[in-house]
């Protein structure tokens, strides 16, 4: 467990050092800030909409964004250690593999988890202050929903990046395998359901269907920040296939923390068996 | 209890045997120089030792227990050859950061620190280090909680000759203490006087190991004797065939002196009759060196190898 800490130890203070922690809280917090701010331009005013509208809009944007940085963070976490020559010397210390692998896991989930309390913390509570007759538990109790979540993806895609990185051997082959995750889960992954959804002409077992959703964490974290309101006309394009779903809030939830537990779960297994 | 032992190792990668048969020890208080060319096996050796990998047959014991244990890879250092660290961090944050790995004192760091010479630089980012500097922590890291066996690739590369000097006092120190060492280094020389045993790798199978005199005795190479007349060289070559009952005896002149290359075992027999025709001045012994040695056991072809390292 020492061991563990001190690798995490490191990889926190080096995203102080670097301003990662500091640059990914003020994205997050300023995407919060505008969004609450301008999230009712479209109705042609100024100000803000409401809070599940708001939260609906900063999922929409969080997509992008969190796996994206979640990826940068942990592309490089052992082919990192590898081509600067660490990796072979940390082995010939009293920490094993897996240790290694799960102090990078927390130290970079730290990392994340801080820039998001911090980045939408900020912002939750600076609407709290300055927005009049919000109401505060709804707010909060949406704010909490949607850090929680956004901090699941976020280790989730963080996983996904260890899987690529113990893998390969050259950072930069890393980094493109990486880009190549986001875009899948991001922007193909829908677009091949509805294509899916469109070819299949409603032939496609429709009890099925819907379970195509969970093997999205990003589509899972839509639904989760959207359904919670209860309103699922806010649901669009393939989304509308999770108002479907049987399994609710809490189904939700478990798909994302095993959207997290069995791409660490490969990627240790995965780094067990590398050869240095 | 060894320091490492093993047994009868193979290791094999994919299809090629990169070790076969090794047999090899070392005791605790006893430093051992591997030597052979790139590719001969020394890093899998020591990989193999440090429990990175497993061999494909025979037995590692490294400190009484298994290879790559935790409890035994606490007691081992290890400086590997072109050894890198985090160029952000300064020397100070990584060697902190390998004590906390190592479960060491971190009242150690800055004392080891001064002991490798990187004093003035422990709080200078290390991408701003020079190559003997990255060597210098690199050694501090491999000294870090007082190992048992410590092991050196290289370690004498960007080191400039006092500090090469000082390293090399600091290792029969630590031999003195009991620590069991390894060594290894292409630049021969430079070891031999440090060195209690010597173990050469050809083609991933022991050639040859024990310490110097029975490496010399087992590659049975000639002695040369160099000799001033003391009257004249035709005179003392004269004696010398006299005595010279083995063939293979090769007799040169040049200013003035004439070197005799002989066999160890006719050495002395030489010795006594040169001495006792009074037709000798002086005399000086020429060992094979560490050098000559590793050529031997080596052959050309290793040689033609050599060229390419160091």
């Amino acid at each position: 467990m020492n061991s563990i800490w001190t690798i995490a130890r490191k990889e926190l203070s080096d995203s102080l050092r670097n301003r990662w922690l500091m640059a990914i809280s003020l994205v997050f917090a300023t995407l919060a800030l505008g969004i609450a701010w301008f999230g009712a331009a479209a109705s042609g005013q100024v100000g803000y909409a409401s809070t599940p509208a708001t939260i609906a809009s900063l999922a929409s944007l969080g997509i992008f964004l969190i796996p994206l940085i979640a990826l940068l963070l942990a592309y490089d976490a052992i082919v990192g250690e590898e081509e600067g020559g660490t990796l072979l010397l940390l082995m010939t210390y009293p920490l094993s593999r897996s240790q290694l692998l799960l102090g990078k896991f927390l130290g970079h989930g730290l990392t994340l988890a801080l820039a998001t309390l911090i980045g939408f913390g900020v912002a939750g509570v600076a609407i709290a202050l300055l927005v009049e007759d919000v109401a505060i538990t709804n707010l909060a109790v949406a704010m909490f929903r949607f850090i929680a979540s956004t901090v699941l993806l976020g280790w989730g895609f963080i996983a996904l990046a260890y899987v690529v990185s113990v893998r390969v051997s050259e950072k930069p082959i890393a980094a493109g395998l990486a880009l190549a995750i986001w875009f899948f889960f991001v922007l193909i992954f829908d677009l091949m359901l509805l294509g899916t959804l469109v070819a299949s002409e409603g032939k496609f077992n429709a009890e099925l269907l819907p379970w195509l959703l969970m093997l999205n964490p990003t589509d899972i974290y839509r639904l989760l920040n959207i359904v919670a309101f209860g309103d699922t006309g806010q649901l669009s394009g393939v989304l509308s296939l999770g108002a479907d779903l049987p399994i609710g809030a809490a189904g939700l939830w478990i798909g994302l923390v095993l959207w997290f537990a069995i791409p660490l779960a490969a990627a240790l297994l995965l780094f067990r068996n590398r050869r240095i | 209890m060894s320091c490492f032992r093993l047994e009868n190792v193979s290791y094999r990668y994919d299809k090629s045997l990169v070790l076969h048969g090794i047999d090899l020890r070392l005791e605790p208080g006893e430093i051992l120089g591997l030597f052979g060319h790139n590719g001969a096996g020394k890093t899998t050796s020591i990989k193999l030792i440090l429990g990175l990998m497993q061999p494909t047959q025979g037995t590692v014991s490294v400190l009484g227990g298994q290879a790559g244990d935790p409890q035994v890879t606490q007691y081992i250092g290890y400086l590997p050859e072109n050894v890198m660290f985090y160029p952000q961090l300064t020397g100070r944050e990584i060697l902190s950061h390998f004590a906390r790995l190592k479960g060491a004192s971190l009242r150690q760091v800055p004392a080891l620190l001064e002991q490798v010479g990187l004093g003035d630089a422990m709080d200078a980012r290390t991408k701003t280090y020079s190559k003997g500097m990255r060597q210098r922590l690199g050694l501090a890291q491999a000294l870090l909680g007082k190992p048992k066996l410590l092991m050196l690739d290289e370690p004498t590369v960007g080191l400039d000759p006092v500090a090469t000097a000082d390293l090399y006092r600091l290792l029969r120190d630590l031999r003195d203490e009991g620590t069991g060492i390894v060594l290894c280094s292409h630049v021969l020389p430079g070891v031999e006087p440090y060195i209690d045993r010597a173990a050469i790798l050809t083609e991933g199978s022991l050639k040859a190991a024990g310490d110097l005199a029975a490496l010399r005795r087992q590659a049975n190479m000639p002695v040369t004797l160099s000799l001033d007349p003391a009257h004249s060289i035709s005179a003392l070559e004269k004696v010398i065939d006299s005595a010279a009952t083995s063939s293979g005896l090769m007799i040169k002149t040049d200013n003035g002196r004439l070197r005799v290359d002989v066999q160890p075992r006719e050495k002395m027999a030489l010795l006594q009759t040169v001495m006792a025709s009074g037709e000798v001045a002086d005399v000086s012994i020429h060992q094979p060196s560490l050098e000559d040695i590793y050529v031997h056991f080596i052959g050309s072809g290793g040689l033609a190898h050599r060229g390419g390292s160091q």
